[in-house]
């Protein structure tokens, strides 16, 4: 399978379903955190995954890093489906190969462990190096991350080094496992500003020089814009959109892209509209009713709307949209005489 | 109603009538210089951004206008003067009335500031009647009010802190911060823990409130971009010190310090052609031992040993903030040297 090599990681249909409330409350609700995402991570490619906190892109990051079994619906890696996996060594290959960086570089590395150890433990769990070359190695894992001379960081403890450099130790501690895939769920929420675009360049290079393939999962539009190659919108468990980067960022199609490009800070903006202030996105992923999970705050919406669910249908070569305003199916277009694009949005 | 987040421009009034000053005020932590000399001044009306990376002190400034630095944090020197008093000649009791009635505050991550156990509305009346003689209906329905004013059902007076959103606590901190009518809020990254849209609303909310009520903000945050949409005024603030200030519109188009140049060129960009970044080398000093001269020569691109007379400069002379331009002010030896 050609695909399987461009391509180390698919998903499809993945679906992961929670019960809603706990203890004595706990009723038959479920909580659609993710519904039935089909897309593939390619290796030399950032996939940026966006959306507000309750969307469901975490979980998303956690199915992929196998912290979560899913509800329903495949996770193939280069080509196998992984899913069914339960076996130690089974798991313990794929998340050789899958690696997660998380958002907290101060909580997710052992405070009273040096640097060495936290690097050298993937090595050894995941016989990477003989003990003889672990020194070498090491080494050439933190330069890879940009801290140089690798020797002043191998004996340092986390609270000597400052939030970059704990991220950028995150990001050598994956990499020492030698992943294909690497799931960054908002590596640089945490960091201050002046340090964020430096961990944002690892990513490209790290891109470009190992061909890693990456998803990215942030509610940063602008930072998603400065990386990524392949943006994917999700809203309360759906991807409402996808589609190349550039296209996707300039040239929305979903109403809820729009809301959120529309309320991002951008200094070069120049003058800018008002918001219309709506509600109810925490409510849209429980027991779902059929039609668009965005109509209460949609601006666009039609009598549809809140009748059938919307699929994702490419209403341009490579992005697509769920919504049938902007991109109604074929068969919705008919039906309703809608426009192929919403006069409402730039084309 | 469209050019409310873009219009940068305070009127001349409020301009003119100087609500606070602060006076080359120092705050240490025991032996470390938290805030060194900050000289800054808020009008009545006025929305100034106050911008730096964690740790450069901005919050600190916060906490001693509000009065409520904690030992071993203490005012080492200066003053801070509200409508011409200086707050640190006065006794505890007076104090005690400033808060909230003159100043007011938001805290980072405010909305878990609530007492879970109390009904919000509850939390307005105990704050109110701490602060003036007002019956507790009289206060209910004020609470009602302020939570109309910020978007908020005025039923939910009666729902506990967990049964509403991260943004609905937010604009309820934002109601009893308001409560009082005070003439300056304190917001210390009020929007962070949010998500885009809501701060975006909240935002917004902010600033209608701003220009109906007519108080002063100060607002700080390390994300510059939101600044430049907001506020009227900005000061950037590094290792301690202020090293540029001017308003929001010239502060975008002309800053002149290499740090706040530094910081613009940290955002990534939704518009415009996609290039690569470099950010700021290098992090924060460590403030227990700043480092000597200018505090950002270690990270400054223009620091090289090149120019020996200016770089014996920088390495050796603080630098003091200068006017540049009516309203704008740079601590920098090398603006000061090429203009």
């Amino acid at each position: 399978m050609t695909a399987s090599i461009s391509a180390p990681v698919e998903v499809r249909g993945l679906t992961k379903h929670f019960a809603a409330g706990t203890g004595l409350l706990r009723n038959r609700s479920r909580v659609h955190a993710v519904d039935d995402l089909t897309f593939a991570l390619r290796a030399g490619t950032i996939t940026a995954l966006v959306g507000e906190s309750g969307s469901g892109k975490s979980t998303v990051a956690r199915l992929l890093a196998r912290l979560y079994d899913p509800t329903s619906g495949s996770v193939l890696f280069e080509g196998n489906d992984v899913t069914s996996e339960r076996s130690r060594e089974d798991v313990l290959r794929y998340r050789s190969r899958v690696q997660m960086i998380f958002q907290d570089p101060f909580g997710s590395l052992n405070p009273v462990k040096t640097i060495r150890h936290h690097l050298s433990r993937p090595l050894r769990i995941h016989e990477r190096v003989p003990r003889s070359g672990m020194d070498a190695r090491l080494c050439e894992l933190l330069v890879t991350v940009g801290l140089v001379p690798p020797e002043k960081f191998l004996e340092k403890f986390p609270h000597e080094l400052s939030g970059g450099q704990r991220q950028r130790v995150a990001i050598a501690r994956a990499l020492a496992a030698e992943p294909t895939v690497l799931i960054a769920d908002e590596p640089t929420s945490m960091l201050d500003v002046s340090i964020r675009v430096g961990i944002l360049n690892l990513m490209l290079e790290l891109k470009e020089r190992e061909r890693l393939a990456f998803l990215y999962v942030t509610h940063d539009l602008a930072s998603a814009r400065y990386v990524a190659d392949i943006v994917l919108v999700m809203y309360a468990g759906q991807i409402v959109e996808q589609g190349p980067a550039e296209r996707v960022l300039q040239r929305p199609l979903h109403p809820y892209t729009r809301l959120l490009l529309a309320s991002v800070p951008d200094p070069a903006a120049g003058a800018r509209e008002r918001i219309e202030v709506r509600k109810g996105l925490a409510s849209a992923a429980v027991d779902p009713p059929a039609g668009c999970r965005f109509v209460e705050r949609c601006p666009l919406r039609v009598g549809i709307c809140s009748e059938v669910t919307p699929e994702l249908v490419a209403a341009r070569p490579g992005h697509s949209a769920r919504c049938h305003v902007t991109a109604p199916s074929p068969a919705i277009r008919e039906d309703n005489h809608v426009e192929s694009a919403h006069p409402a949005l730039p084309r | 109603m469209t050019a409310a987040m873009t219009e940068s421009q305070p009127s001349m009034a409020a301009q003119q009538d100087t609500l606070i000053r602060l006076q080359n005020l120092t705050v240490a932590y025991g032996d470390v210089v938290a805030v060194d000399g900050v000289d800054l001044t808020i009008g009545a009306g006025e929305i100034l951004g106050l911008a730096g990376e964690s740790g450069c002190g901005k919050t600190t400034v916060a906490n001693s206008i509000m009065h409520i630095l904690r030992p071993p944090a203490r005012i080492a020197g200066g003053g801070i003067l509200f409508r011409g008093d200086d707050l640190t000649a006065q006794s505890a009791e007076e104090l005690r009335r400033h808060r909230w009635r003159n100043v007011s505050m938001v805290f980072q991550s405010a909305m878990n500031s609530l007492n879970p156990v109390m009904r919000v509305g509850d939390q307005f009346v105990d704050m109110m009647r701490a602060h003036e003689r007002i019956s507790k209906s009289g206060a209910l329905d004020r609470a009602g009010e302020l939570l109309d004013l910020v978007g908020i059902d005025r039923r939910r007076i009666r729902a506990y802190p967990h049964e509403l959103s991260g943004g609905m606590r937010q604009r309820v901190i934002i109601a009893m911060a308001l409560a009082l009518r005070p003439e300056l809020v304190l917001m210390d990254e009020p929007t962070t823990a949010l998500d885009v849209v809501v701060q975006r609303e909240i935002l917004q909310q902010i600033r209608d409130l701003q220009a109906e009520l007519g108080f002063a903000v100060l607002f700080i945050t390390h994300d510059l971009s939101l600044l430049f949409e907001f506020a009227h005024r900005i000061a950037i603030m590094y290792a301690g010190e202020i090293v540029e200030e001017a308003p929001a519109a010239r502060l975008r188009d002309e800053a002149r310090h290499p740090y706040t140049l530094g910081l613009i060129r940290s955002f990534p960009s939704l518009t415009g052609p996609r290039e690569r970044m470099t950010g700021i080398p290098g992090s924060p000093p460590d403030l227990s031992s700043p480092p000597h001269g200018c505090r950002f020569h270690p990270r400054c691109p223009h620091c090289t040993a090149d120019d020996t007379a200016l770089y014996r400069l920088q390495t050796t002379v603080r630098p003091v903030l200068r006017d540049i331009a009516p309203a704008h002010r740079v601590a920098c030896h090398l603006v000061e040297q090429r203009g």
